[in-house]
Order: C-alpha cells, then sequence, then structure tokens
C-alpha cells in the first residue's frame, strides 16, 4: 500500500485514540457532574468518528471495498447522544437540585421535571391562537 | 505504521475504559454512573471498529452497532428508574 494511504489511515487512529483518552480524562478531572457531562461529547464525535472514517479509509483503499456500515454507526451515536445528555442531566437535576435552585422557565409552565405536564387544550379552544 | 497506531489507540481507550471504571466505583451521584457507563459503551465501539480494522474482517461493525443500539437503550432505562421509578409505565 501506498505510504500517503498509510499515514493517512494511522493519522485517524491517532487522532481517534487521543480524543477518546482526553475525553475519559474529563470524567476524572473535571469537578462537577454537569461539567462531566460536557467530557464524553468528544469522545463520541471525535474518538468514533475519528476511528469510522479510519475504518472507512483502510477498507476502501487497502481492501478495495467500500461499506456504508460505519456511517450509519456515525449516524446512530449522533441521534442518540442528544438524547442521553439530556436524560442524565435530568437525572442529575431530580436528585440535587430543587425547583429554587434553577431559573425561572418564564413561560405558563415550570421545568418538566418538577411540574405536571401541561394539560392538553380543548378542541374548540386550540383555533383561537396565542 | 498502521500497526503502531492501532497499537496507541488501543492502549488509549484502554486507560479511558479505567478511567470510566474509576468514576463508576467513585461517582458521588447516580448520574455520573450512568454517564460513565455510556462513555464506557462509547469506548468499547470505538475499541470494536478498531479490532476490526486489526482484523481485517467487517464482523465487527454489526457488534458495534449492537453495542451502541444495547447502550443507548440501557442508559435511557437507568434513567428513567432513576425519574420516575418505573421503566415502562
Amino acid at each position: 500500500m501506498a505510504p500517503v494511504t498509510e499515514i493517512l489511515i494511522s493519522f485517524f487512529i491517532v487522532i481517534s485514540g487521543i480524543f477518546g483518552l482526553v475525553g475519559s480524562y474529563g470524567l476524572i478531572k473535571l469537578r462537577d457532574t454537569m461539567q462531566r457531562l460536557h467530557a464524553p461529547t468528544k469522545a463520541t464525535t471525535l474518538g468514533v468518528g475519528g476511528a469510522l472514517i479510519a475504518s472507512m479509509l483502510y477498507f476502501l483503499l487497502v481492501k478495495d471495498s467500500f461499506s456504508f456500515h460505519e456511517l450509519l454507526i456515525t449516524l446512530f451515536l449522533f441521534l442518540t447522544a442528544p438524547i442521553t445528555a439530556n436524560f442524565i442531566s435530568k437525572a442529575f437535576m431530580v436528585n440535587n437540585l430543587r425547583p429554587k435552585d434553577v431559573p425561572e422557565t418564564g413561560r405558563d409552565y415550570g421545568w418538566a421535571i418538577y411540574d405536571d405536564p401541561p394539560q392538553l387544550k380543548e378542541p374548540e379552544a386550540e383555533g383561537k391562537g396565542e | 505504521m498502521i500497526e503502531i497506531a492501532l497499537l496507541f489507540a488501543f492502549g488509549c481507550y484502554s486507560l479511558g475504559l479505567l478511567f470510566n471504571l474509576w468514576r463508576i466505583t467513585r461517582g458521588p451521584d447516580a448520574a455520573d454512573r450512568i454517564l460513565a457507563l455510556d462513555t464506557m459503551v462509547i469506548n468499547v465501539i470505538a475499541l470494536l471498529i478498531l479490532y476490526g480494522i486489526r482484523e481485517g474482517t467487517s464482523v465487527y461493525y454489526e457488534a458495534s452497532m449492537l453495542v451502541a443500539m444495547v447502550g443507548f437503550v440501557s442508559t435511557v432505562a437507568y434513567c428513567r428508574f432513576i425519574l420516575r421509578g418505573d421503566i415502562i409505565e
């Protein structure tokens, strides 16, 4: 295989390893749970992304077989990462923060984890708008 | 060269898994433990993909896809259990 190919694939693998390590090191370095929520996003996007790019390049350039499976994993991870982060922060808020610790929402309804969900409007009231 | 890069990445992710384990054992809150478990799943996905490069087969994509799905479902289930006291209402 060509040296350029080898260097390119190795570059992406090394980038992936460094960012995976940074993402996990942030978990023990940062002080607060809400700060720690920030660290593993690096491992998700750049760590796994770099590994997937390296894998695609390897199978395309070395094995001459292109596959979309890597893109599928990337898509799935990018779709699920925000949902996971939202759920984890909600779990943290339920255990550690009281309603007076968080700012007002500025709307009719409060935070979803402390208040009941808003009741559905009556069908005839829907057409009036707000 | 790819072999050396792969060994380096394996070392990085293995160290990351140990860091996650430390956070799981010490985590002051349940949210920390869930976060560390989720990061562990992500590290395992990356390790599986890199192992697939090393072995030269594409079998490990399916395995990493399954790990990603199971990890997401388990994270959401654990969070829901803390939030509502029940997984499926």
